[in-house]
């Protein structure tokens, strides 16, 4: 259990290192893609979408969850599949491998919901006068934010497959579906499990928001339970806030317990161990899956109907091949050549792309400039100010819980569901109670911010503390530590990768949440305040491409730095010097 | 000891029994890497091997002699840097060969039971699940796992997993039966019932299979099990001895013609190295750079509180003794004690003759002398003997800050090993030069400092 955030935070900060120039031919790529999105929605002025009328009653709360579960289900469906051939496409083509791990790189770390703009309003150009668009740019949204943690544990899954293991697929003449079911699939399941639920609850963040997404007078609202909240706090139905609150609380631990833990629990057995470990997960309803006979055998006896035909199809067309060398290169000079001439093709167009994009840069003054910097600037203060209040409270109250295993067994669960339940279902309320409190949403941001981060961090400070060993601690007081000493010599070292990887986790989410806590309507009133995440809404609120752009550089450059400079560095750091062995 | 090449060997070349066609024939196979600078990585030199029905092939050789290179090249799964691998006469890459490896690690797949990873390879030739599973069962019954079917790999003791290995590698009916160290990762007493357990499959011909090419550190092992032995010589890979063991089966491990042959082995191994300057490459045109200016040692991995072990023990020996009955003491398997005693031979603090090891007059006293006398006198040695040391420490000196990086010295090695195997040497040189107090290392930084006071023998800060 204590290792859940670890995937997620080692692929923010990646190990490897590559050149610059696919670092900017990544930019360069994403430069592109935004100016395409942009020349699409600026078709939209002439597609108006009919609105819904979003309901706050009671009834439409089953109907609306259900949108929602669905929307969800598609975007995870779709990021699971993409990102097992994104990663099974990485670790097997050496020509494209450092390619495209930089593009995973780059994208997991840009703030998704800076896109939400453009791109709903991109697909709303391609479907006009249909709510259709505005669905399929949701689902792509969710769909980003989910895919790239999923794609490089895939692919790191890949790339660890013991040698032996890759070898005795290849001398017994594993089929490509045989060692991708046998082998690869099942080596990667733990990583993606976990992932899957990092990426999910990150999926219901932004899903709730983009639910929500209204701009100027125009309404882009869907049903589902984001934009239920969002109408129950615009009429001031406390009742109905309440009840859709408590609604996506029910979800998120319905799939907790219904999903996750026996996945977790199901999972168990692909863990590459040579003896079988005391602590293990269990789950109550895999147990009762297990004992029902005919959920154990029915599976199994559709899929062997399935597969038996296929394996036959496959010894019959290799039997007489040749073993494949595993250092061979497969390719051909003539499928190099075909390679080639598309990536000259690719080439092209990327720097075509990525030309107009710049050329769009051409229509920001100065002034407008100051002001992009002074919002970043606020972004940037606001993300690490909550950061550092997460990190100040929950380093003394998680180490606390951590010592004393019995609360620890307890409270870890319940961090671990709280990071889970999206922060932004809280935003309404948060609303609500600023403007009655007048507060600005300076400070609302923050707080919003804070509700999303803090978990994570608390969730592995807990889980640091427990991994201090009782014979350092006893020695600490054996030797009479000072309160500084304990703190400086045992605490802080030994919880300090759990703190990094909670941190940079963390940071992640503060920086999805900006874009979307700096710039709100609620009722007739428009609430903002000075950030980069207000100035991409207000662009696009007014057509100013060229601003939204900007800003979504600046926002993904910010995020890109603070990555390589800062975090990666420490997370090495922590994996290097304070790492508790064992 | 007597000559060891009497009545139990035919000689050492003329080995290939007339008339026989071979099932798997290596002609000048080589493996190296390419680097970034001009050098390249030569693993194997050119090396003519063949695999013959009949007969248990056992491929000896200290670790880096690149033993398990060689094995994956005759088997096919890896392809030769140059020359070429025939099955049958054809070339290796082009026929559907039918080969099994048993691997040091099992590999087996932890995920399926022990049936269904013998089912595997079955599977995979597309046979009718009642025939593959009826094959999988006798073939589990045939290496005594009837019963466990339905475990878990994970659920085995070591020996019983590499039952299933065996089970899998054999129920596809093999002409050759590869093994990997297969019994490496056993205890000693699991080791022994599986290998008499192979011999009588081999023996009462109940296995299809044509011919066994076995991989192992172990000589005693390799001596019980072949019918001919090769040992191979490192840096880079070549066969030093390839012979015939005539002892017939069941072999008596205290029998005079046995033990012989064990410690002409052992000689064979402990032998000092003649390395010859590598050739001129013909096929690229490029020359190596002369290597004798630039000739590192490969320093063993051993660590200096193991030396100072070994000479006490030698010490307490009378100074000398057959290395082979040393590892006996020690229960240690010639793998282990070889790179200790390499390490003590370049410092010299000890010399090997014929398999004998006898201490010097340095040894002596480093064995008598307490902790900070050992230190000295360990800091002298390895400035005299070893190249690398007595370089990072001048480096040091010279530079006004005191501190070069340890990518300085890597750039030089990697001319010469392999990258993994460069990154080993400066590890050994960093606990060798912390332990002679030469230098420290600061791992945070990777950087090689020069203590501020190196006339001091107190202990080096900050060197955990």
């Amino acid at each position: 259990m204590k290792r859940t955030f670890r995937p997620l935070a080692s692929t923010l900060v990646m190990r490897s290192t590559w050149p610059v120039f696919i670092d900017a031919g990544v930019a360069a790529l994403g430069l592109a893609i935004f100016f395409t999105i942009v020349h699409m929605s600026t078709y939209w002025m002439q597609a108006p979408v009919p609105m819904v009328p979003i309901s706050h009653s009671m009834r439409a709360l089953p109907t609306y969850a259900a949108y929602s579960v669905v929307r969800i289900g598609i975007a995870y469906i779709l990021s699971l599949i993409f990102a097992v051939s994104y990663g099974y496409l990485a670790a097997y083509n050496p020509r494209v491998e450092a390619w495209m791990i930089a593009a995973l790189d780059i994208l997991q770390s840009i703030p998704v919901l800076s896109f939400l703009p453009p791109v709903v309003l991109a697909m709303v150009a391609l479907i006009p006068g249909h709510q259709l668009g505005i669905e399929l740019g949701v689902i792509l949204l969710i769909f980003t934010g989910q895919v790239w943690n999923l794609a490089f544990s895939f692919y790191t899954s890949l790339k660890t497959i013991p040698r032996e293991m890759q070898e005795a697929a290849r001398v017994f003449r594993y089929s490509a579906w045989q060692r991708f079911w046998q082998l690869e699939m099942p080596f990667a399941t733990i990583g993606l499990v976990w992932n899957s639920i990092v990426s999910v609850a990150g999926g219901w963040f932004a899903l709730i928001a983009c639910e929500m997404f209204t701009m100027g007078d125009r309404n882009f609202q869907l049903p589902g339970l984001g934009s239920y909240l969002q109408t129950a706090a615009s009429s001031g139905d406390l009742r109905a806030l309440l009840a859709g609150l408590g609604t996506v609380i029910l979800i998120v631990v319905a799939t907790d317990q219904l999903v996750w833990r026996p996945l977790i629990a199901w999972s168990d057995k692909f863990k590459f161990e040579q003896v079988e470990s005391d602590d293990r997960i269990v789950s109550p309803i895999l147990e009762l899956i297990r004992r029902s006979p005919l959920l154990q055998s029915l599976p199994h006896r559709i899929w062997s109907r399935v597969e038996e035909p296929l394996y036959r199809r496959f010894a019959a067309s290799h039997r007489k091949a040749p073993l494949q060398a595993i250092d061979e290169d497969g390719g051909d000079a003539r499928a190099s050549l075909r390679l080639w001439a598309l990536a000259v093709a690719v080439f092209a167009a990327v720097s075509w792309g990525a030309w107009q994009g710049l050329m769009l840069l051409r229509g920001i003054s100065w002034s407008e400039m100051g002001m992009l910097l002074e919002g970043a600037a606020a972004t940037f203060l606001r993300v690490n100010a909550s950061l550092l209040i997460s990190a100040l409270w929950t380093i003394p109250v998680g180490v606390a819980i951590g010592f004393n295993p019995r609360l620890a067994r307890l409270v870890q669960p319940l961090a671990q569901i709280m990071a889970s339940i999206p922060a932004t279902a809280f935003f309404p309320i948060l609303l609500i109670g600023l403007v009655k409190l007048g507060g600005g949403l300076g400070i609302g941001s923050v707080a919003l911010m804070l509700l999303g981060t803090q978990w994570y961090i608390l969730f592995n400070v807990i889980a640091g503390a427990m991994s201090i060993p009782s014979d350092l601690r006893e020695a600490a007081s054996l030797y009479r530590f000072t309160r500084w000493q304990r703190w400086t010599t045992l605490i802080l070292p030994g919880i300090f990768p759990y703190l990094i990887t909670g941190m940079v986790t963390a940071s992640g989410g503060a920086w999805n949440a900006s874009v979307f806590a700096e710039y709100s309507h609620l009722g007739n009133q428009t609430l903002s305040t000075i950030g980069l995440g207000a100035q991409i809404d207000m662009a696009t609120d007014q057509g100013r491409f060229p601003m939204l752009l900007l800003a979504t550089i600046l926002i993904s450059l910010m995020v890109v730095s603070m990555n390589r400079l800062v975090w990666r560095r420490l997370y090495h750091l922590a994996e290097s010097r304070f790492k508790l062995e064992g | 000891m007597g000559n060891p090449l009497n009545d139990t060997m035919a000689g050492t070349s003329s080995v290939i029994a007339v008339g026989t066609e071979p099932i798997i024939r290596a002609e000048r196979i080589e493996k190296y890497y390419a680097q970034p600078s001009q050098n390249r990585i030569q693993v194997i030199s050119a090396t003519d091997l063949l695999i013959v029905p009949g007969e248990i092939l056992a491929l000896l050789g200290p670790s880096g002699s690149g033993k398990s290179t060689m094995l994956r090249m005759l088997s096919g799964l890896s392809k030769p840097s140059a020359g070429q691998v025939y099955w049958h006469g054809r070339p290796i890459a082009e026929s559907a060969i039918n080969v099994s490896i048993v691997f040091q690690s099992f590999a087996l797949f932890p995920w399926l039971t022990v049936l269904e990873n013998v089912e595997a390879p079955l599977k995979a030739r597309g046979m009718a699940a009642d025939e593959r599973r009826e094959r999988s069962l006798r073939m589990l019954d045939t290496v005594g796992l009837d019963g466990f079917e339905a475990a878990y790999p994970k659920e085995l003791s070591g020996g019983m997993r590499q039952r299933v290995g065996f089970a899998r590698a054999l129920v596809v009916e093999p002409e050759v039966l590869f093994m990997d160290e297969p019994f490496s990762a056993l205890d000693v007493l699991t080791a022994e019932n599986l290998r008499s357990e192979l011999l009588e499959l081999w023996s009462k011909k109940t296995m299809p299979t044509k011919a066994v090419f076995l991989v192992t550190h172990n000589i005693e092992e390799a001596v019980l099990l072949a019918d001919r032995i090769i040992v191979l010589g490192r840096n880079p890979g070549h066969i030093r001895t390839d012979f015939r063991v005539q002892l017939s089966h069941p072999r008596d491990r205290k029998s005079e013609p046995f033990t012989q042959l064990v410690d002409y082995i052992y000689k064979v191994l402990t032998r000092p190295e003649v390395a010859p300057l590598a050739a001129p490459d013909q096929t690229t045109g490029r020359t190596p750079r002369d290597q004798r200016q630039m000739h590192y040692q490969m320093l063993p991995h051993a660590r200096p509180g193991g030396v100072a072990g070994l000479l006490e023990l030698l010490i307490d020996k009378g100074g000398k003794d057959d290395i082979y009955r040393l590892a006996d003491d020690l229960a240690f398997e010639i793998d282990d004690l070889l790179p200790i005693v390499d390490a003590a031979q370049l410092l010299g603090f000890l010399t090997v003759y014929e398999g004998d090891v006898a201490i010097t007059a340095t040894g002596t006293e480093f064995a008598n002398s307490e902790i900070l006398r050992q230190k000295e006198l360990f800091r002298q040695a390895a400035l005299k003997n070893i190249l690398l040391l007595r370089q990072i420490r001048r480096a040091l000196e010279t530079k006004n800050d005191h501190t070069v990086p340890e990518e300085f010295f890597l750039d030089m090695l990697d001319e010469q090993f392999s990258s993994d195997e460069s990154l080993r040497q400066v590890e050994t040189a960093v606990s060798w030069g912390r332990y002679a107090e030469l230098f420290d290392f600061d791992a945070a930084r990777r950087r090689f400092i020069l203590p501020e006071e190196t006339e001091i023998v107190a202990p080096v800060e900050g060197a955990e």
